[in-house]
């Protein structure tokens, strides 16, 4: 009686991991193998990424003032500025065009995040060097910030020769310095906006009453009209004080027309200087008189270090 | 009970087999190069994902358009922003499969050709693909590796007009995948 029931026991459990049983349920878990969604696996495996903003504008300058974009690393900027005289000189100055400024600069991008720069205008006869520098960068997905931060310091040196010889004139006098703060995002893929806290300071001043340091809030953005074009606008609001009672805040509104290598910025603004210190805080054009520059950035890129 | 171990430890060997059928990459590789009299451009891409079935021949790509490096950092953002809008769509995948995976002696060492068919999503559009490649065995490492043409058009990617000289109607798409058995857990 033990055996058999020890027998049935055995036939049982053999039933149950029989050959056949078994290979049944393979084939099952084959076909379930079969049907299962390799596309899904693989996502499976995928790491969320993180997601910079790039392209937030299509040029290094937003119009007369800088924007967050840099060269890449290892790549040289060449860029041509002019700006025409007013429009409101009628047909006698061809509107301005018989009058020409510009500004011949270059920059170079040392690191994706770090960028220097030299330039050389006719205004004042002005030299100008800058720093760029990008603290954050805006991104999504794994990490998220919601701004680019962009960290900017020129220095220009106004090179005109002394007015007046016998005076006493010093090396120093010579100097402006402008530090900016650039906070920018990219709200989707048409509309960009920047943020400018500014200060310029000028070691020298024309008279006492003016001031050496000056503090403007400047706001910008650029609204993407198709793949290659887009509109901006740049505004710099001087806060109250000897400047701001003298001078006009600087406004402009221009085109970006970017093709392979090059962009080609178009603008009309109400300012002649192409470096901070003259344009923020020396600005007189007034636009409801017709004080309006023609003007114009060229760009264009050179890549000197191949990744 | 002697022929009870044995089927038993059969069984559990053809169960093991079973489990090595998958083979994955996260290293894969695939170069674009586009060929024009003006310029040459090429992209490199290190960080491509694919599963490959090696029982049936079922072969999954994925990888994301931003991880596609130029020589050129302006290249690269003209990519990304004005042709194939990496924000749009951030990802390309193919999925398909080797339709005579049946000639493949997997056990053998050897370079094997093959013909992979599918579908290949490029810019948020399908295309059928059918792709003439190889598979070589050599121990336990399963390499695939194929060349193709990809017409921009057929997937909707514009080119404009002022870099239309610069840029080929036609790239070539190269894939070369080095694939390890994928083990569920190791993840």
């Amino acid at each position: 009686m033990k055996q058999l029931r020890l027998l049935l026991l055995f036939l049982s459990f053999a039933t149950l991991l029989s050959p056949a049983t078994l290979f049944a349920q393979v084939e099952e878990e084959k076909e379930q193998e079969e049907e299962e969604d390799l596309m899904a696996m693989l996502e499976d495996l995928e790491e969320e990424p993180v997601n910079y903003a790039f392209a937030t504008f299509k040029g290094v300058r937003l119009i007369n003032s800088h924007s967050i974009e840099m060269p890449g690393e290892g790549v040289l900027q060449m860029m041509i500025s002019h700006r025409f005289g007013r429009v409101n000189g009628g047909p006698y100055e061809f509107f301005g065009l018989d009058q020409a400024n510009m500004r011949l600069g270059f920059e170079y991008g040392i690191k994706p995040w770090l960028c220097v720069g030299i330039g050389r205008s006719n205004v004042f006869k002005t030299y100008d060097s800058f720093l760029k520098v990008r603290l954050f960068r805006q991104k999504s997905g794994a990490e998220s910030f919601p701004f680019t931060i962009v960290a900017y310091s020129n220095m220009a040196a106004n090179t005109l020769r002394a007015a007046d010889p016998e005076a006493e004139n010093r090396l120093v006098h010579r100097f402006a310095y402008t530090h900016q703060l650039m906070i920018a995002r990219k709200f989707g893929e048409r509309l960009s906006l920047q943020l400018m806290p500014t200060m310029v300071h000028r070691n020298l001043v024309g008279t006492p009453v003016e001031q050496n340091d000056v503090f403007a809030i400047g706001a910008g953005g650029r609204v993407k009209v198709s793949k290659s074009v887009t509109i901006n606008f740049e505004y710099f609001y001087l806060l109250p004080g000897h400047t701001a009672d003298n001078f006009e805040n600087s406004l402009s509104v221009g085109v970006d027309i970017e093709t392979g290598g090059h962009v080609f910025q178009l603008m009309f603004t109400n300012s002649m200087g192409m470096s901070e210190n003259l344009f923020i805080p020396q600005t007189t054009g007034d636009w409801l008189a017709g004080d309006i520059h023609l003007g114009f950035n060229l760009g264009r890129v050179f890549t000197v270090k191949r990744k | 009970m002697k022929q009870f171990i044995l089927i038993f430890s059969i069984l559990l060997l053809g169960a093991s087999t079973l489990f090595a059928q998958k083979q994955l990459t996260r290293t894969g590789k695939i170069v674009f190069l586009s060929e024009t009299p003006v310029e040459n451009i090429e992209a490199v891409h290190n960080q491509v994902t694919s599963i490959f079935n090696t029982e049936n021949g079922d072969l999954v790509f994925s990888l994301l358009m931003k991880g596609f490096q130029f020589e050129k950092e302006l290249m690269q953002e003209h990519f990304n922003e004005k042709y194939v809008e990496s924000d749009k769509f951030p990802k390309s995948t193919f999925k398909g499969s080797i339709s005579n995976i049946a000639d493949v002696d997997l056990s053998k060492d050897g370079t094997y050709p093959v013909k992979v068919e599918g579908s290949l999503i490029i810019h948020g559009v399908t295309q059928p693909v059918s792709v003439d490649g190889t598979l070589t065995i050599k121990g336990e490492n399963i390499t695939a590796e194929a060349t193709f043409p990809v017409v921009l058009a057929d997937y909707k990617v514009e080119i404009p007009s002022v870099v239309r000289d610069n840029i080929a109607q036609e790239v070539s798409i190269h894939v070369l995948m080095n694939y390890e058995p994928f083990k569920k857990s190791g993840k």
